[in-house]
């Protein structure tokens, strides 16, 4: 169950994360272009937002700004990041590596990517006990052994001594999981988390994700392009497209009633509810390129319902309800419709 | 081959390009331009340098002996004249003939030869890539100098003599080029696509693993140009090579060493223009490289200093 | 090896009510594959059975590792089967040579899941669309033809005549997978097998190419074996479904039967593990757990293969390999029977088949 559901969710203390007004520019060779555009959210601990767009979109790239993870080509140019109260774009390296584990964490989509080849993962796990906590390193292999029991991974004490190339995809999520979560973050991210795994182990991770969240309290920002996976885990969510974002609000409400009609055109375009034989209603046209941003708004090609000011004016987010908002000009029309 | 001449059209070469025409591409990028205006002037030379020299490159003025490269003796004495008081000039221009002569078809004989077995083997596997693997050890095993060196004592040292034997002696290194770069093509998903139309295995190397591992060869062509020349100097040099009195730059080179204190110019010149030659050559062969992928073009229409950035994400990739 | 003349691509039935003909477009049977010797022995697929009707569309899921890729690679005559049939139209691909082999590939094609990796980046839209012509030269002999059937072919497939000099890397993905199929209609094909074709591409640009596949199919007559690991995807455009694991097909049936009454667990788990985009939480009824991960494919379970996994294995299921069963009232009916390979099958009324499961 969600938390949400059970109470309705309570407005006391800041949340965990705060970000206002992000903005990152990416310095290509032909130029520099806008890859996120004032985007803002926040999430309480316990609570989860998800980040949803297609390839693109500027949701990865909004979570690696989060986490000072960005590529040296891409640069933050305004905005504020708040992480339990700390402005994180403010620091310096070295109070970013203090945040970095105990308050703030980050789960990747390609775990073996993630993992040292070439080090036994217990002792990769061991890492960050040993540089936070200053735990011996006997005493840190042995939280990390009973951090792999946490995540699910069989006979813990053997598989420490194993190498990341042993373990299968799932596993390894696991253990990438319990690197993230080893110092009981308040904000934890999770990056296309179950993307590249298969349906029946993806159903276990995420089962794990929300038995951690919900043990530890945490805050978790879900970045993903799969919609069933917001409509079953997620509070809240913020569509995002062409680096802006068009719809914010509670999951349940955004889906069942959305207000910017690139929501509804993805909800629209999953097949789950279409009749075999009738055409789905898609989308035209694909994604904008970010260097070819128009002025006005960003949906505006691929809208039925642009008219002239979309072209003109870029729509601003405007609140459409309770704890909602949307980037449309006629988002009162899709309401009726 | 034929399959590729009979069709000009063909994937291979970029004139089917329609936006980037390829000497507007040439031209954005000066260094390639520099390069290809070199190579340029090189070829002409060596093929009708001779008819403007007359025989000044073998006339012999022992008044006129060792001169310094000098602005005051005509034309032919630019350069200053060597021992015996030739032009050197005129026998740069002299040895352009001869040594592209050698250098050329060698280097193209290996590079067809060794890369279409290379390819065919790569492309194949099994047994066929293990007897052409094989047969390039052998080949490779043997000292190629010393193989030259008694091959051209046995037969006599002709220029046809020196392109065979350079020319079976280089022929490994394109059979491995090619066989790497073909077996790894082997198994992507648009040659199995090509399979599914059953379009037949030669057809298959020709349009889908040529025109890839092209200038990667290319690439190791140019770079083996300069050991051809240099290997046709070493056996000039020990007499079993160009035998005088035509002359080659690498010839020129030996016979220029013993008067370096004296008389510099007669070996750096010569020296200077196998180096200019082969880096005009292997900087054309990186812009073709470039060139000829259409998903790196976008880099030559880009000023020159940025390309370098580490920015090497193309516009439209950027996510 | 019967002679058999090519019937005329277009002769295939309309989709939806065709009777079952007499002789299906492709009939696999007892398939056997495997890679490699002795302990490194990889089953990929183990005895598999699947036919396809003219203009049906035959959705194949499974997770990875259970060989519907191996098995697309047989249809299209890519891996020859150790053992076991595959009849295109009455005929053996594998026994074919020259021309008639030629003439075959023809009757069968491919769509790929990388629409990056299956194009080569160095040919232009025609140049790759055109690919096949220059195999098949007859198709269209000249290049006033070439050129006409290019721009006919980017326009049945929703792109513009003027994509047809631009290079695959101008493109996004969902256009190159659209060149993609443009391409593997170039022969005019009875089948096309896509392998994933959709899920490498955003979702707003899925639907798109989804509908691309469609309108061909009702355009055009053919059949599709459509591999997924989506099975909303799968459902929406299958006729029926063949769900595999392992190697082994364990259940199929019509698309109806097999979504609303799952016979195998798997299948029932599979169903559950994949969210549904309800909001309102209970959609899914309850959720069924699996334990573990799929078993490495070097080293098979004995009996039922999945029951490692399964909330409803005993010990019959380690010992015996399980029985086909039939859902009562699906195999009389003229109509697809709903089978599956399970001791303890889902649901009631269900009827043990002396047999494996077959169909045609």
């Amino acid at each position: 169950m969600k938390p949400s559901q059970l109470s309705a969710p309570p407005a006391t203390g800041r949340p965990a994360l705060e970000v206002e007004g992000l903005c990152v520019d990416l310095h290509t060779p032909s130029g520099t272009v806008r890859a996120v555009d004032g985007v803002g959210f926040s999430v309480r601990r316990g609570h989860t937002l998800a980040l949803l767009g297609e390839s693109g979109c500027g949701k990865s790239m909004t979570a690696l700004s989060v986490v000072g993870l960005l590529d040296p080509m891409a640069e933050v140019t305004d905005g504020s990041v708040r992480v339990s109260g700390t402005d994180v774009l403010t620091l310096g390296r070295a109070g970013r590596r203090k945040l970095a584990g105990p308050v703030l964490s980050i789960v990747f989509q390609d775990a073996l990517a993630a993992l040292n080849p070439v080090q036994p993962v217990g002792r990769q796990l061991a890492e960050p006990f040993r540089i936070h906590r200053g735990l011996s390193r006997r005493r840190a292999e042995e939280e990390a052994v009973e951090l792999m029991r946490r995540v699910g991974i069989p006979e813990p004490r053997l598989r420490a001594r194993s190498y990341p190339h042993q373990f299968s995809g799932g596993m390894r999520q696991r253990l990438l999981i319990a690197m993230a979560v080893a110092l009981d973050p308040d904000v934890l991210i999770a990056d296309e988390p179950t993307t590249a795994l298969d349906v029946t182990v993806q159903a276990q991770i995420m089962r794990l994700l929300r038995d951690l969240q919900t043990e530890r309290n945490m805050a978790l920002v879900l970045i993903t392009h799969d919609l069933a996976v917001v409509a079953q885990r997620a509070d809240d969510v913020v569509v995002m497209y062409g680096g802006n974002v068009v719809e914010t609000g509670p999951v349940a409400e955004v889906f069942a009633r959305p207000r910017h009609p690139y929501t509804k055109g993805l909800l629209d375009s999953v097949p789950e509810h279409a009749v075999r034989g009738r055409p789905l209603p898609a989308v035209p046209g694909s994604p904008p390129e970010l260097s070819a941003i128009p002025s006005g708004c960003v949906f505006q090609a691929r809208c039925p319902m642009a008219r002239e000011v979309c072209v003109r004016e870029r729509p601003r987010q405007v609140s459409v309800g309770a704890g909602r908002t949307a980037a449309c000009h006629f988002s009162e029309e899709l309401d009726h419709a | 081959m034929t399959d590729l001449a009979s069709r000009p059209t063909d994937a291979v070469t970029p004139s089917r390009t329609r936006p980037p025409r390829w000497w507007l591409l040439l031209g954005r990028d000066r260094g390639a331009a520099v390069a290809a205006v070199v190579l340029a002037l090189v070829f002409l030379v060596a093929v009708f340098g001779r008819l403007f020299i007359g025989d000044r490159a073998v006339r012999q003025d022992l008044g006129a002996s060792l001169r310094p490269p000098s602005l005051d003796q005509g034309f032919y004495g630019l350069l200053g004249t060597d021992v015996l008081g030739r032009s050197v000039l005129a026998r740069l221009v002299d040895a352009a003939g001869t040594t592209l002569s050698v250098a050329v078809p060698a280097v193209l004989c290996s590079l067809l030869i060794g890369s279409a077995l290379g390819m065919w083997a790569g492309y194949h596997g099994g047994v066929r890539e293990n007897v052409a693997m094989r047969v390039a050890d052998v080949i490779l095993s043997f000292p190629s100098l010393l193989i030259a060196v008694v091959v051209l004592y046995v037969f006599a040292p002709s220029a046809l003599n020196i392109v065979l034997i350079l020319a079976v002696a280089r022929i490994p290194v394109y059979l491995r080029t090619a066989r790497a770069e073909s077996a790894e093509l082997r198994s992507r998903l648009f040659v199995d696509a090509a399979r599914t139309f059953g379009t037949p295995s030669r057809h298959i190397i020709v349009r889908h693993i040529l025109p890839i591992a092209l200038p990667t060869l290319l690439t190791v062509a140019t770079l083996d140009f300069c050991f051809v020349m240099l290997t046709e100097s070493s056996l000039s040099f020990l007499g079993i090579g160009i035998q005088p009195p035509d002359v080659s730059w690498g010839l020129m080179v030996a016979q220029g060493r013993q008067y370096l204190q004296t008389a510099w110019w007669i070996a750096v010149l010569p020296g200077v223009a196998i180096v200019l030659t082969t880096v005009s050559a292997t900087v054309l062969a990186a812009w073709v490289r470039l060139a000829t992928d259409p998903a790196q073009r976008w880099r030559l229409t880009l000023p020159r200093k940025r390309r370098g950035d580490r920015a090497a994400v193309p516009p439209e990739m950027i996510a | 090896m019967p002679e058999t003349p090519l019937p005329d691509a277009t002769a295939a039935d309309p989709r939806g009510g065709a009777p079952a003909t007499a002789r299906p477009l492709l009939d696999v049977s007892g398939v056997t594959k495997s890679f490699g010797h002795g302990r490194r022995r990889l089953t990929a697929l183990d005895g598999v059975d699947v036919t396809l009707r003219r203009g049906e569309t035959l959705g194949l899921v499974g997770e990875s590792g259970c060989g519907k890729s191996t098995l697309a690679r047989v249809v299209l005559g890519l891996e020859r089967p150790d053992s076991g049939t595959v009849r295109f139209d009455g005929t053996d691909p594998f026994a074919l040579k020259g021309k008639e082999l030629l003439a075959w590939r023809r009757r069968v094609q491919m769509v790929f899941q990388d629409p990056f990796a299956s194009l080569n980046a160095r040919m232009s839209a025609a140049d790759l669309i055109g690919e096949p012509w220059r195999t098949h030269r007859d198709i269209v002999p000249t290049a006033r033809d070439r050129e006409r059937r290019v721009r006919e072919l980017l326009s049945l497939v929703g792109l513009r005549e003027s994509d047809a000099y631009r290079y695959p890397n101008e493109f996004s993905g969902g256009q190159r997978q659209r060149i993609g199929i443009a391409r593997a209609l170039a022969l005019g094909p009875d089948l096309i097998v896509c392998d994933e074709p959709v899920s490498a591409l955003d979702l707003s640009v899925q639907a798109q190419v989804l509908n691309v596949l469609s309108e061909l199919r009702e355009r055009l007559g053919v059949s599709y074996v459509f591999i997924s690991h989506d099975l909303s995807v799968v459902r929406y455009i299958s006729d029926r479904v063949t769900v595999m694991y392992l190697g082994k097909v364990i259940e199929h049936g019509r698309t109806e039967d097999v979504f609303d009454r799952p016979l195998h667990p798997y299948t029932a788990a599979l169903m559950s593990a994949a969210p549904a985009l309800d909001v309102s939480g209970a959609s899914n009824g309850e959720e069924i757990r699996l334990r573990g991960e799929i078993p490495s494919p070097f080293d098979i379970p004995s009996g039922c293969r999945f029951r490692t996994r399964c909330w409803k294995s005993e010990e019959r299921c380690a010992e015996h390999a399980p029985p086909a069963v039939t859902r009562d009232g699906t195999a009389d009916t003229g109509q697809e029977p709903h089978q599956g390979l399970c001791h303890f099958p889902l649901g009631a009324g269900t009827t043990e088949a002396g047999v494996r499961p077959r169909v045609g």
